[in-house]
């Protein structure tokens, strides 16, 4: 396997992020979450819901990219309000990006520096305050660094731990924050007080790169697995129907 | 009745201070022909609120705005919009920043004439902190739990765009996503309808389902057939989004020199029709 791109690495973590989720409406968002929810669809998760990025639901296994080979075959229909009415529901996981995360999962995609007069205007809070409080949530960071894994965020839009926790169990029953997965590695949550974990390192990177590239302290288990590689079947799917004009490597180095 | 009306007359409706909702989402079919006329206007302070896209960055760069209300600012293809960001990043306007679904519920509030829906989004984020404005309420059952109150978003009027229309203000949208027009207009004490296409009443069905009829005349005061009238953004089926020109228009954002010739190339012009015509020629 040593032919296997960090790329796909990540798209496999990614997957493997869905793998346990069922019956329910995933929302990749950006390229790397949208080809890995695409692998979880084809391998381990069969029976998730996912759109084409606009409003029809799409039954088969698509390319992210180029023509689209096999046809989509249209299941469903899902407007924008219809995506608002699914996530109080509950029924659904998303992965969203993270300009900033810190130690307890709290996310900015808000802006950088002060509100009132930010140095960097980024998207706005988007769907994340809602999110984060009514369903999974998970996230993709492709540039694992100081800069995005922060000791406090400028702007939380996405609620991590310490803010569920200050909620209370009452307001906070919903909130679910699974997985952080980037460029560097797989990370959760699974500790007493809900810090961020290191799960698992991609293969060829070290705790120690890990450990300088993240601005807070992460709890570190004594052995840290490996993130796995992809089978032959999943690097099939990758290669061949789902990213066969490998955008994933304008995304992550390889 | 006969709603038909031009864009000059809509806009001669709208004043200073006006809080004005616009339909549509990101880059996509937004009354654009409308937000043209307004930047012909007199207009300032406005307060917009909206899912947004060049409507904010264009009415932000042409210092029409006081305050956005709003959940994104983007054109979809470039996620940033780049002239609210500079408008933002000068500090030049004021914001109430909130949740996508908090939106929806804040107008869902004004056209249900309720001071404001519960939600739970927003609790425990900065939307909070950054809109000390909001209340919460709590529950009075006996599940007792605590929620936002999201205050109704009340607009002095509506712009929205639609594949088609009748002359009595019925609407139909014929692309993918109806988003959130409906509820714009009847969140608005005044709203201006502008279409593809203008048809007979009769000939609706002849393009789309019954369930394309989303906006109904009681939801409109005025239609303007403005064709091409959401460009640049997108408008299926009549057209995609005008990626080439949302580029220019992206890349007039660099310096006040570059946003001078975009103006003067494509807004600072005496009409719609001037603008249609100057973008043709291109």
């Amino acid at each position: 396997m040593s032919d296997v791109s960090r790329a796909e690495i990540c798209a496999v973590a990614i997957a493997d992020t869905f793998a346990g989720d069922g019956e329910i409406f995933v929302s990749p968002i950006g390229l790397l979450p949208q080809i890995g929810a695409r692998l979880a669809k084809a391998t381990s998760a069969p029976d998730l819901l996912m759109t084409d990025g606009v409003a029809p639901l799409v039954a088969n296994v698509i390319p992210v990219s180029g023509d689209d080979r096999p046809a989509p075959v249209v299941e469903g229909w899902l407007p924008y309000r219809k995506v608002f009415e699914l996530l109080w529901w509950g029924r659904r996981h998303v992965m969203m990006g993270a300009t900033q995360i810190d130690r307890f999962g709290n996310q900015n995609i808000a802006c950088i520096g002060p509100h009132e007069k930010p140095k960097a205007m980024l998207l706005g809070m988007r769907g994340a305050p809602g999110n984060t409080l009514s369903h999974p949530t998970s996230y993709w960071v492709p540039n694992h660094s100081t800069k995005t894994f922060v000791p406090k965020v400028d702007v939380v839009s996405g609620a991590g731990y310490d803010r569920a926790a200050a909620l209370g169990p009452k307001t906070a029953r919903f909130h679910d924050i699974r997985r952080v997965v980037s460029n560097l590695g797989v990370f959760d949550f699974a500790t007493p007080d809900h810090s961020m974990r290191l799960a698992s390192l991609h293969p060829g990177v070290t705790r120690e790169e890990i450990v300088s590239n993240t601005g807070f302290e992460l709890a570190i288990p004594a052995q840290v697995p490996t993130t796995r590689a992809p089978s032959a079947d999943e690097l099939r799917w990758l290669r061949e129907v789902i990213d066969p004009e490998k955008t994933r490597d304008s995304e992550v180095r390889a | 009745m006969d709603k038909r009306t031009t864009l000059a007359d809509a806009v001669a409706e709208l004043r200073d201070g006006m809080t004005i909702g616009i339909g549509g989402w990101g880059s996509r079919r937004k009354p654009m022909a409308l937000v043209r006329e307004i930047l012909r206007s007199p207009l300032r302070d406005l307060t917009i609120v909206s899912y947004g896209g060049p409507d904010v960055g264009l009415l932000c760069a042409a210092g029409k705005v006081r305050k956005v209300v709003y959940g994104f600012v983007s054109l979809d293809s470039i996620p940033l919009e780049p002239h609210f960001r500079s408008a933002r990043q000068a500090g030049a306007i004021e914001t109430m920043e909130i949740d996508e679904g908090m939106f929806q519920w804040g107008l869902q509030a004004a056209a249900y004439r309720l001071p404001f829906l519960p939600t739970r989004a927003g609790l425990g984020t900065d939307v909070m902190r950054l809109n000390p404005q909001l209340k919460t309420v709590r529950s009075p059952y006996a599940d007792g739990e605590e929620l936002v109150a999201m205050p109704a978003l009340t607009l002095d009027a509506a712009l929205i765009h639609m594949n088609r229309a009748d002359p009595s203000g019925n609407g139909q949208y014929l692309g993918p996503d109806p988003y959130f027009d409906d509820l714009f207009c009847m969140a608005a004490k005044r709203r201006f309808m502008t279409c593809e296409k203008l048809v007979r009443s009769e000939d609706f069905l002849k393009e789309g389902t019954l369930h394309t009829l989303v906006i109904n005349r009681l939801m409109v005061d005025g239609v303007i057939e403005t064709p091409n009238g959401a460009h640049f953004t997108e408008c299926p089926p009549d057209y995609n989004r005008d990626e080439a020109f949302q580029r220019e228009y992206a890349n007039a954002a660099r310096d006040a020199a570059s946003w001078q010739a975009f103006a003067t190339k494509y807004l600072s012009l005496e009409s719609e029709k001037a603008y249609q015509e100057a973008v043709r020629k291109r």
